[in-house]
């Protein structure tokens, strides 16, 4: 396969940068900056020293024993992702760029946030950096997160609750960018997912790449090979991207997306993007969309505030159209169900996000043979969840239930 | 290139000494029957183009008043296709003024972009604004609108730099200079350096230059004037017709609010 992306930031006909005008400078500043800080040892060094000692990278592979043995086929290696500080896998990128953002000059950070992980995660290195943070996000997310919001506030960021639009993470967006054209001279955008408009998707790609680099030189060590499969859960694509991305050249190696379907494909209320969207523009990239024929956009629904997005990173549409990679549907029911599963196997509870990835490992590796391997990527822990699991489940963990 | 209404308008306005009054407004807000009659006051009002907005479902570069006129027109399902065969309406009902379409580049790509000006030259529209297709991005979209006579206007912003020789050189109609950093709006201080940023971009081209976002009073227009060759008002009449919404809704008061929202159109020019 071709490098990607060109240096128009395009991964074949997917990418680019449909922006408005005024902010074009402020992308390819951020792309000139992005090159040169990312060659440099000092940066490097000091990227990966906050990686090790503030978030407690690497983290680890885990052999997931009992999991595997009661779903009866393959092995299934966990990538604990939700051992980093702040509980998921989003902090990789913002250290890098909240860094990103110092080297630059920039001493004011803006995000974007759904269910308020990667709020958090930015809000935490705003505090590290000395940086002044406004997150923003929709009024709905901030009733479903309340918690979240608390965490950023209580890190020293400004949270703000947008009313536009759907009231969530596609609308946090949209006020983020539009608060950034108002205010790119002094303001660094720190954005959560492989997402946006070039050099964002690359970007953020490269700075979770730690999670596949790390992955496999730690499977290659248990197991002597490469895994026969790789399954991590897609919203934006971001912890996805970062696995996938040291195996795409792999090929002998399944890439196996998983993205939400809420209620069913079938359904208004899914959030399956690559199962039932088409290719468009949308927060300034060209990618796959949940979209109506008229071209505009469809809102998402998924149990999973991480997962509740009706776009998804140009890269994945490029490995889609592509064959490299696939992509499948997991629905709410489904994902409760491995969550609980994970939960009484493993002692692990995963974010509802994750979820999603273990609810396909449910359903892959009974068909796979013993002698084969199936890594997942534990992109965060359920803590941020536990209230609205428990909502779900109407207020009941009994292990009769579920099964 | 051939000339079209937009470049005879703006011949007119030279010849006169004049500046182009170019409204926006948001198509299908609050339906389509009163966007039509709106846009025969705008012209009675003595406007001298007209913006048509399409109602988009993200519209990343519009502040909160042209965002909630979309909200408003998408209720009722107005798509690219209405906002198109408007101008055909407005057209028949007499109105003279050249049609810009003003729409974000999804609704655009998903017709596919020769149906799409197939419609723009069959339905008389003149020029297209696209605030979210930077040069970069324009390729074939550029193309087309040479082959069709239709004007690809290009924005230019106070942050664009080194990058405006670029933008201009390709562009058609006129050149949409943004006054200040942000999305659009009433606003009462326009970017530092506004008049040089203006002054650049009248010595990088040869086309007409026009100002906008955040325009609103005839003060503003007056202090636009001397700078430029076109002014466009969008939020402030996007807000006098949300404003004017109640009465617009009443058989009793309909007229009246028409007569209102003109009445606001023309003092902006007095």
């Amino acid at each position: 396969m071709n490098q990607v992306p060109d240096q128009n930031g395009r991964f074949g006909e997917f990418g680019g940068r449909f922006v408005p005008e005024t902010l074009m400078n402020a992308l390819l500043e951020l792309e000139a900056a992005y090159h040169q800080y990312t060659q440099d040892p000092t940066f490097i060094e000091e990227l990966n020293y906050l990686l090790k000692q503030y978030s407690g990278r690497q983290t680890p592979l885990y052999y997931a024993e009992r999991l595997s043995s009661h779903l009866g086929g393959a092995k299934v290696y966990l990538k604990r992702e939700d051992l980093n500080h702040t509980g998921a896998h989003k902090i990789n990128n913002t250290i890098a760029q909240a860094l990103l953002a110092k080297r630059m000059g920039k001493t004011k950070v803006i995000a974007e946030t759904g269910a308020g992980q990667h709020g958090v995660a930015t809000a935490t290195v705003a505090a590290l950096l000395g940086l002044e943070c406004k997150v923003f996000m929709g009024e709905e997310d901030t009733k479903r997160q309340q918690l979240n919001v608390f965490r950023m506030k209580l890190l020293g960021s400004e949270v703000i609750s947008v009313t536009s639009g759907s009231k969530t993470l596609k609308d946090a967006g949209n006020e983020a960018l539009r608060y950034w054209v108002s205010n790119v001279q002094d303001t660094f955008y720190i954005l959560g997912s492989v997402v946006g408009p070039h050099p964002y998707p690359m970007m953020v790609r490269d700075f979770q790449r730690v999670i596949g680099d790390e992955a496999r030189a730690q499977i290659l060590e248990a197991e002597g090979r490469l895994p026969d499969a790789i399954v991590a859960a897609v919203g934006g694509g971001s912890n996805a991207m970062g696995i996938f991305y040291p195996f795409v050249q792999d090929e002998s190696v399944r890439l196996i997306g998983v993205e939400a379907a809420g209620r069913g494909v079938n359904t208004e209320f899914h959030a399956a993007t690559m199962t039932k969207g088409s290719k468009g523009v949308f927060q300034g990239s060209m990618s796959y969309l949940l979209q109506d024929e008229y071209g505009q956009v469809i809102e998402a629904h998924s149990i999973s505030a991480g997962l509740d997005y009706p776009g998804v990173g140009p890269e994945h549409s490029y490995l889609k159209d592509t064959g490299r990679a696939e992509y499948v549907p997991i629905r709410d029911d489904e994902a409760l169900e491995a969550l609980q599963l994970l939960c009484r196997t493993e002692g692990i509870i995963p974010a509802l996000e994750s979820a999603h990835a273990i609810a396909q490992v449910v359903k892959v590796a009974p068909t796979m043979g013993k002698d084969e391997i199936i890594v997942v990527s534990l992109s965060g822990r359920g803590d941020k969840d536990v209230e609205s699991i428990m909502k779900y489940l109407g207020g009941s963990a009994d292990a009769n239930e579920s099964h | 290139m051939q000339t079209n209404r937009i470049d005879q308008s703006f011949e007119k306005l030279r010849a006169a000494g004049e500046t182009a009054l170019i409204p926006f407004l948001t198509i299908g807000d609050p339906d389509i029957p009163t966007s039509i009659q709106i846009i025969k006051e705008l012209e009675a009002a003595g406007a001298h183009m007209v913006e048509l907005g399409v109602p988009y479902s993200d519209p990343l570069a519009d502040g909160p008043v042209i965002q909630r006129a979309s909200s408003r027109a998408l209720k009722h399902r107005i798509t690219i296709l209405d906002c198109i065969h408007v101008a055909r309406e407005a057209r028949e009902q007499g109105v003279n003024l050249p049609f810009i379409l003003f729409t974000y580049y999804n609704p655009v790509l998903q017709l596919g972009l020769e149906r799409f000006f197939e419609l723009l030259a069959e339905n008389d529209i003149s020029g297209i604004i696209i605030p979210d297709l930077p040069v970069e991005e324009d390729h074939h979209v550029r193309e087309l609108a040479v082959k069709t006579n239709i004007h690809l206007i290009p924005l230019v912003a106070p942050t664009s730099q080194d990058r405006i020789e670029r933008i201009v050189r390709n562009a058609g109609g006129f050149i949409y200079c943004v006054s200040s950093l942000g999305v659009t709006g009433e606003r009462s201080s326009f970017h530092e350096g506004i008049e040089s940023f203006i002054q650049s971009v009248k010595a990088a081209s040869n086309l007409p230059v026009a100002v906008g976002f955040g325009i609103s009073s005839n003060e503003q227009f007056r202090m636009f004037s001397q700078m430029c060759d076109g002014v466009v008002v969008g939020s402030a009449i996007v807000r006098k017709i949300e404003d004017e919404l109640p009465n617009l809704g009443s058989p009793s008061t309909r007229n009246a609010a028409f007569l209102h929202i003109q009445d606001f159109v023309r003092q902006l020019k007095a």
